[in-house]
């Protein structure tokens, strides 16, 4: 594999009290670029981004050893300061979850807490953001609606703008378009394509075509291990494992 | 068929418990409301009770003392129900010292009004009788701070934790701390659970009578501060029933006491009404 490396995980093992849900992890994601993480479910995808981004921090009884390399610094390390980990490299979840306040407010949001208070600032950062995520044209008259007025595919689009705002280098995507219809679910892909030419991209999917169209590298997950890793047209056209290809070919999942 | 009698039976049963139990409620309501609202007029409003139990004089300084005693349990009581609430949903995890915690919130919310009282009475009217002023606003509030702490605390908490993970995933995903995503993302979506609590809370506060019989004094005066003797309504009409017999001024005082609750009690539900929607985006 060509291209500059954005994150390095070496040796990732992690459990959830005695159960092993990340067992020897090893991988490496492309910076510019979108990887896609396959898998049939439970088999450790989303526990494996949100340990990007230490968003497992937050689940009761969590343990893991290895190394996430991510500009030159273990990011497991405990002294991590997970807050300004969490600028650089933010998470799009499965369902959207726009917080109860206008549109507006749901943009500005992390550059507030990030301590931006001028109107201008605020309302240029807003802008670029929700170009940036393909939904400015349109929210740009309603911007002080509820997010909670926008549909489903706006509002996840909306969470992508959120994230935007807050300049990170890494977006996590934890199936975004699953909860989405077929036409707001093309959008979030086409919106993938600009994305990747400014952040490293890492999505979960569920949906295998997805993962073909979309991105340029794909692990495939199995019972918390990687069982290949490759570029997307190799692991689709020529997987070198036979479970990778059941999977792909349907035979499972 | 005899199973659908029997249907037919139960739904009849289960109906008319629902209607005992409106009308209970329908009864006592009329029956207070008819033998009060007649005495309810300005005068009786913003006149002092007389010391000696004279009719026709009003009952000013009870409302006064209902207002200030309430007052002070709700100011107390509220940021150490809230912040336990916040303490125990956002930075605790389901583990013992949580248990503990909502147990000893149970415990208190069933420890008999009396026994809060006599409590209140040794601890703050005896032994803090320098900084309480011995029976007093002070005491009574603090006592009655007591019995609102349990139930806010408990309905803060319960408010709390319906409030979805995905918002404070959210907000911590986008690098807010802990405190910013509570104070910005969690607490608003809350509040109107957290002030339900209150709000039951200091109906209780308005309503208790035996908590603060042996802490507020029951003094008639109007009142100038809070280490002075009061007599809330509650209070004012358990005694002028049983030390003059007199059940006119005691039915207006309970008229003016249940109006208040009520009104309290629509209000407050109308406005958190209202700030549901507006947070739903409706």
């Amino acid at each position: 594999m060509s291209g500059e490396i954005e994150i390095s995980i070496k040796n990732l093992n992690l459990w959830f009290g005695n159960f092993q849900a990340l067992k020897n992890i090893n991988i490496e994601i492309q910076k510019n670029a979108v990887t896609a993480l396959i898998g049939p479910s439970g088999c450790g995808k989303s526990t494996f981004i949100k340990t990007l981004d230490r968003m497992n921090d937050l689940v009761d009884n969590v343990k893991f050893t290895g190394e996430v390399i991510y500009k030159g610094r273990n990011i497991l390390d405990s002294d991590t300061d997970v807050v300004e980990l969490r600028k650089e490299i933010g998470m799009v979840f499965q369902k959207p979850n726009p917080f109860p306040k206008s549109i507006f407010d749901n943009v500005a949001y992390g550059p507030r807490v990030h301590g931006i208070r001028d109107k201008k600032t605020l309302h240029e950062i807003a802008e670029r953001s929700l170009k940036g995520a393909a939904i400015w044209d349109e929210v740009k008259d309603r911007l002080n609606e509820s997010a909670l007025r926008l549909s489903g595919g706006q509002q996840q689009r909306l969470c992508i703008a959120r994230l935007l705002a807050v300049e990170p280098d890494v977006l996590l995507m934890d199936e975004p378009a699953s909860a989405l219809d077929p036409i707001a679910t093309s959008k979030i892909e086409d919106l993938l394509h600009e994305l990747k030419k400014d952040y490293t991209i890492v999505i979960v999917t569920h949906n295998m075509q997805q993962a073909a169209r979309v991105s340029s590298h794909t692990a495939f997950f199995w019972l918390g291990e990687i069982v290949e890793y490759a570029s997307t047209i190799d692991l689709f056209e020529r997987p070198r494992n036979k479970r990778t290809e059941d999977y792909v070919t349907g035979k499972f999942g | 068929m005899a199973a659908k009698l029997r249907e037919t039976a139960a739904i009849g049963l289960l109906w008319g418990a629902g209607i005992a139990t409106l009308l209970i409620l329908i009864v006592i309501l009329a029956y207070i409301l008819v033998n009060g609202l007649p005495l309810i007029s300005w005068h009786f409003l913003t006149t002092n009770p007389g010391v000696r139990g004279q009719q026709g004089t009003g009952i000013y300084s009870t409302i006064v003392a209902t207002v200030a005693v309430t007052g002070l349990a709700l100011l107390v009581a509220a940021p150490l129900s809230v912040g336990g609430a916040i303490y125990l949903n956002e930075y605790t995890k389901e583990n013992l010292l949580r248990k503990v915690f909502r147990q000893a919130a149970e415990v208190l919310a069933g420890i008999p009004s009396i026994i809060i009282g006599l409590f209140g009475f040794l601890f703050f009217v005896i032994y803090l009788q320098p900084y309480t002023g011995g029976w007093s606003v002070l005491s009574g509030g603090l006592t009655l701070a007591f019995m609102v702490l349990p139930i806010s605390l408990r309905i803060s908490e319960e408010a709390l934790k319906a409030v979805p993970g995905e918002l404070r995933e959210g907000s911590l995903g986008l690098g807010a701390t802990k405190w910013q995503s509570i104070t910005t993302v969690v607490m608003p979506t809350a509040l109107p659970g957290i002030i339900t609590g209150l709000i039951l809370g200091a109906g209780r506060a308005i309503g208790e009578t035996a908590a603060i019989l042996l802490t507020v004094g029951g003094a008639l005066g109007l009142i100038h501060g809070v280490r002075d003797p009061a007599c809330p309504m509650t209070l004012y009409i358990y005694n002028i029933l049983t030390e003059y017999n007199d059940t006119t001024t005691a039915y207006g005082t309970a008229a003016v006491l249940i109006i208040a609750i009520l009104a309290i009690t629509f209000t407050t539900d109308y406005l958190m009404n209202r700030y549901t929607k507006k947070l739903k985006g409706l």
